[in-house]
């Protein structure tokens, strides 16, 4: 079998498995459900979600380990992971090969190298400098525990190495070693005077860009929303995405780009790509010309994935192993062997060393940057309300990698990406929108906490949300509170009955409390102008007939002994009292009101989980007339409103 | 026709114009046949498609209406009940299609009472196929997850087991529908779908307090039907509950009160919320068999409204006693 063949099989195999992981979305046993089935495999091969959070947090959590099996195979062949077996990648190709052009000098001057592929490193660099923030200060400022000796050991090891490094990049040694000294300078200088608050801190930003994420979170948002209306088959309800528009705006953008440039998110923007270029700097194998000359038919070029350019002096940290230029050469002088190219090889990427330092720079100077506002702080937005078993919000961050899976296995469908509007640096982020969804979060589901790759999310039991066996102390998990817009709520505001949110709440005893209360009504009053049998004429405003049926009405006067007398029925100018007997309480010509007879809710903060089915159930249709907001969340102690 | 010829031919001419022509008479007959001199009407329907209100299931015969059992096994006290009540033939004739409305309402296991017990939901399944009923479908809108609640319900699972089919509610299932002599149900988008071709319905629910309506039971049961913005319904809920009456006449009402949920209504979610009561009702007149299940409940019919309201509109008797119910214990 050819090699491409066995390349596109890979491809497939890979991709079908992608596909069916997000397929099988719903939390369950059945044949379309999570069942054990590794929904994150994917997530977790890829290198870079485990680099990022790693630097971010300082461990390696629990599959991000898989990881190490692509950073082997991209260490001893170099970017097979790209050109065999990425989901994304083979999506990339696929419709770039759709858009291809017939003749071959157009598809060769296609895929010239360009130097805009070095804005991947860019990315690169400037993603893991912003992970790496408490890193740098953190491995810094503990120098300072060590006495004044020691503390120059360490700085003199650490030149050494800075040195041996950058030795490599720069020629002159005297250079090397000017900039090795500044650096560890730079970095001592940082641990010292950086003040490691809530603001100047790292951020894991990777989820935006990283092509697992990207598809993953593109799969759940956008494409398995829209397919099930037709199939039906992914989610029980079908289900809408807050932020949509952007979400599928962007993966058609990705996907249509390479009918103009084949590859084009893996040659210029994918981080992912750019940290295995590097890592496969070392490889053993790497596709090489055997003759020092060709005749330059460019026929090589021509279906080159990469833009490597194995026509010359191959870029091997761009080589994709897609393998085309073997058999495309008729010369047969391209193979792929352990000894370097005749023809030589760029092993290092085109990417300045300045614009390097500048994205580092750049990186390290984003989660500032991000953090000025306070979202992840003092001014966390009400709206972020996260869902239960989120981690403080400054490691939440660290972590998430907006890849949405929590979303996909919601089963209301409650969990969202957030938008900007609950800062930027949260986008993309899970928040609910109880609006949305078949109904709040669910008080009996573990779902999101069990799906989520890096503990963003962290894995909880459902003792532990329910506050039951053990974890009576620390109580139910709140993940924010619910509060009553009084000028919106129909008995609080419109002098309607309505018990709809304490009706739903599923906390018991129930978080929302209802005080009787008894108003009059404002067209009254009236004037008792005839009483006959249990029906009282009124002399006022009409009434709408049936206005005051149910048994939630009473009539009163101002001299009369308690709420008044119950009616059951109305005309419009008469009512019906409920026992024809009280008739002999009014008098004509009594000035009477006409009473309702409400239940106004209140909220209890302390039984109260922010689950938001009330908020979801609320009948007043656009700003609900109750609202879950942020405070009181358990996972963030000094947000909480009441000590007891 | 690259470059402009300072001369047009005659045939060229003729051609263009007939081209010319074609697309004016093509746009001029596109816009007179579509031209709409008024104003689209201002509101949005509710639903998808209209249908006529739902037919009417009720049996009229002579026999006995109510039967009262008490026990505490769920299937035994059915299987009496509709003993006492004649057997399941009075109610399933072979090759009948039939639907059962349990409460499917919410996300909490059975334990807690919230919905009801997959028991009575399997049993009753059962009893309908062994029959000779053709099909049995259940099925309801709940509050909560419509999956999520059948699942943790155990109803979902009891039902299937049993041989009967589950409709999850989807949009194409639901119908505008007008009910005559109802202020509320006008345009409204009820679970009809289900309904089509069904020959006999049994509503089966558990006794429940409500905050808004002092219980929950069998006419409130119908609540599930409706689809929309629904909670709208509760600033008027005795009138909301006399018209669902009226919008379903089933041919039975199981009432599960084997444990009634005194506070903390309708959800629950304690087992502090339940009290043992050990009955069970089946009744041909769901308004009879509330005004009796209230009483479990330490409530009177009285205290009820929508009872008296269910009773006037002829959807049964709130006077239950005058049904002679027939009283049985299954120990």
């Amino acid at each position: 079998m050819r090699i491409v063949t066995v390349r596109r099989v890979s491809q497939g195999f890979f991709l079908g498995w992608f596909l069916w992981f997000c397929a099988v979305t719903a939390f369950g046993e059945g044949r379309f459900q999570a069942r054990g089935w590794p929904l994150n495999l994917f997530l977790q091969l890829d290198p870079l979600p485990a680099l990022a959070t790693t630097l971010a947090t300082g461990t390696l959590y629990a599959g991000l380990l898989w990881a190490l099996a692509t950073v082997v195979l991209t260490v001893v062949l170099g970017r097979a992971f790209c050109g065999w077996v990425c989901p994304f990648g083979t999506l990339h190709q696929a419709i770039g090969w759709m858009g291809r052009r017939l003749r071959r000098g157009q598809r060769a001057r296609v895929n010239q190298p360009s130097r805009l592929q070095g804005i991947k490193y860019f990315v690169l660099a400037a993603i893991l400098a912003s992970a790496s923030a408490d890193l740098v200060r953190g491995s810094a400022s503990l120098a300072g525990h060590l006495s004044p000796a020691l503390q120059a050991v360490a700085a003199a090891a650490a030149c050494l190495i800075a040195f041996l490094a950058i030795s490599r990049l720069v020629r002159s040694r005297s250079r090397a070693a000017a900039w090795s000294i500044a650096m560890v300078g730079l970095w001592a200088l940082a641990g010292r005077v950086l003040p490691g608050d809530e603001v100047f801190a790292s951020t894991d930003l990777v989820g935006w860009l990283d092509p697992i994420a990207f598809l993953t979170r593109g799969m759940g948002t956008v494409v398995l929303p829209l397919l099930d209306r037709s199939v039906g088959l992914f989610f029980s309800a079908p289900r809408h995405v807050q932020g949509g528009a952007l979400l599928g705006i962007l993966l058609a953008a990705s996907l249509l780009a390479n009918l103009a440039i084949p590859r084009f998110f893996c040659r210029f923007l994918c981080p992912s790509g750019a940290l295995m270029g590097l890592l496969g700097r070392n490889a053993l194998w790497r596709v090489a010309r055997t003759t020092a000359s060709c005749s330059q038919c460019a026929a090589c070029d021509a279906d080159c994935e990469g833009a490597c350019q194995p026509s010359g002096a191959i870029r091997t940290s761009e080589c994709v192993l897609c393998m085309n230029c073997l058999p495309a050469c008729k010369e047969t002088v391209i193979t792929f062997r352990t000894r370097p190219s005749e023809a030589g090889e760029h092993p290092l990427p085109d990417a300045s060393r300045r614009g390097v330092l500048l994205s580092l720079a750049s990186g390290f100077a984003l989660a500032p940057i991000l953090r000025l506002g306070a979202e992840a702080g003092a001014a966390t937005p009400p709206a972020l309300v996260r869902p239960p078993g989120a981690l403080p919000e400054p490691q939440f961050l660290d972590r998430c990698l907006r890849c949405g899976q929590c979303m996909r296995i919601c089963p209301t469908g409650v969990l969202q990406p957030a938008g900007v509007e609950t800062g930027i640096e949260a986008l993309w982020t899970p928040v609910l929108n109880n609006r949305l969804g078949t109904s709040g979060c669910q008080p009996n589901c573990i779902a999101c906490g069990s799906v989520c790759p890096t503990a963003a999310i962290r894995p909880f039991t459902l003792d532990e949300k329910l506050g039951r066996a053990g974890h009576h102390a620390t109580g139910p998990v709140k993940i924010g509170c619910a509060f009553v817009d009084r000028g919106r709520c129909l008995p609080w505001a419109m002098g309607r009955p309505c018990i709809v949110c304490q009706e739903n709440c599923p906390v018991s005893p129930k978080a929302i409390v209802l005080e009787p209360w008894v108003e009059a009504l404002r067209e009254g009053p009236w004037q008792v102008s005839g009483v006959d049998a249990g029906t009282v004429r009124l002399a006022g405003a009409p009434l709408r007939p049936g206005r005051i049926a149910g048994g939630d009405y009473l009539i009163a006067s101002a001299l009369m002994p308690g709420l008044g007398l119950s009616l059951r029925d109305n005309t419009t100018d008469s009512v019906v009292l409920a026992r024809p007997e009280d008739a002999a309480n009014l008098a004509i010509g009594t000035r009477v009101e006409i009473r309702v007879r409400l239940h106004r809710p209140y909220i209890d903060p302390v039984r109260c989980t922010g689950c938001g089915v009330c908020e979801h159930e609320c009948p007043v249709a656009g700003l609900r007339a109750v609202r879950i907001t942020s405070e009181n969340e358990s996972r963030d102690p000094r947000r909480s409103m009441v000590r007891e | 026709m690259t470059e402009a010829s300072p001369e047009v031919s005659r045939r060229e001419f003729l051609v263009r114009a007939a081209r010319a022509g074609a697309t004016l008479a093509v746009a001029g007959a596109a816009a007179v046949a579509l031209h709409d001199p008024r104003a689209p009407s201002g509101s949005a329907t509710l639903a998808t498609s209209s249908g006529p209100p739902l037919p009417d299931w009720s049996l009229k015969d002579d026999g006995p209406r109510m039967a009262i059992i008490t026990g505490r096994d769920r299937r035994r006290t059915l299987e009496r009940g509709l003993d006492a009540l004649g057997g399941i033939g009075r109610f399933i004739r072979p090759g009948d299609r039939v639907l059962l409305k349990p409460n499917a309402g919410f996300a909490t296991p059975p334990d807690l009472g919230a919905t009801t017990h997959p028991d009575v939901v399997q049993a009753m399944v059962r009893l309908c196929l062994a029959a000779g009923a053709r099909s049995v479908v259940v099925t309801d809108n709940p509050v909560g997850d419509p999956d999520t609640s059948f699942r943790l319900s155990g109803i979902a699972e009891a039902a299937e087991q049993a041989g009967a089919t589950l409709l999850f509610p989807r949009e194409s299932m639901f119908r505008a529908v007008s009910l005559q002599g109802s202020a509320l149900i006008r345009d409204w988008p009820i679970l009809a779908g289900p309904f089509d071709g069904i020959d006999r319905v049994i509503g089966i629910c558990p006794v429940k307090d409500h905050m808004r309506s002092g219980a929950t039971m069998s006419l409130k049961n119908w609540y599930g039907l409706l689809g929309g913005r629904r909670n709208l319904f509760h600033q008027r809920i005795s009138e909301i509950i006399r018209d669902l009456s009226m919008l379903v006449r089933p041919t039975l009402v199981i009432l599960d009160g084997t444990t009634v949920m005194r506070r903390n209504g309708p959800t629950g979610g304690a087992l502090d919320d339940l009290e043992i009561a050990n009955t069970l009702i089946a009744s041909l007149d769901p308004v009879a068999a509330d005004a009796f299940a209230a009483t479990l409940l330490g409530r009177q019919p009285g205290d009820l409204p929508w009872l008296a309201m269910a009773a006037a509109a002829g959807s049964g008797t709130a006077d239950w006693e005058s049904l002679k119910p027939r009283r049985e214990a299954v120990d």
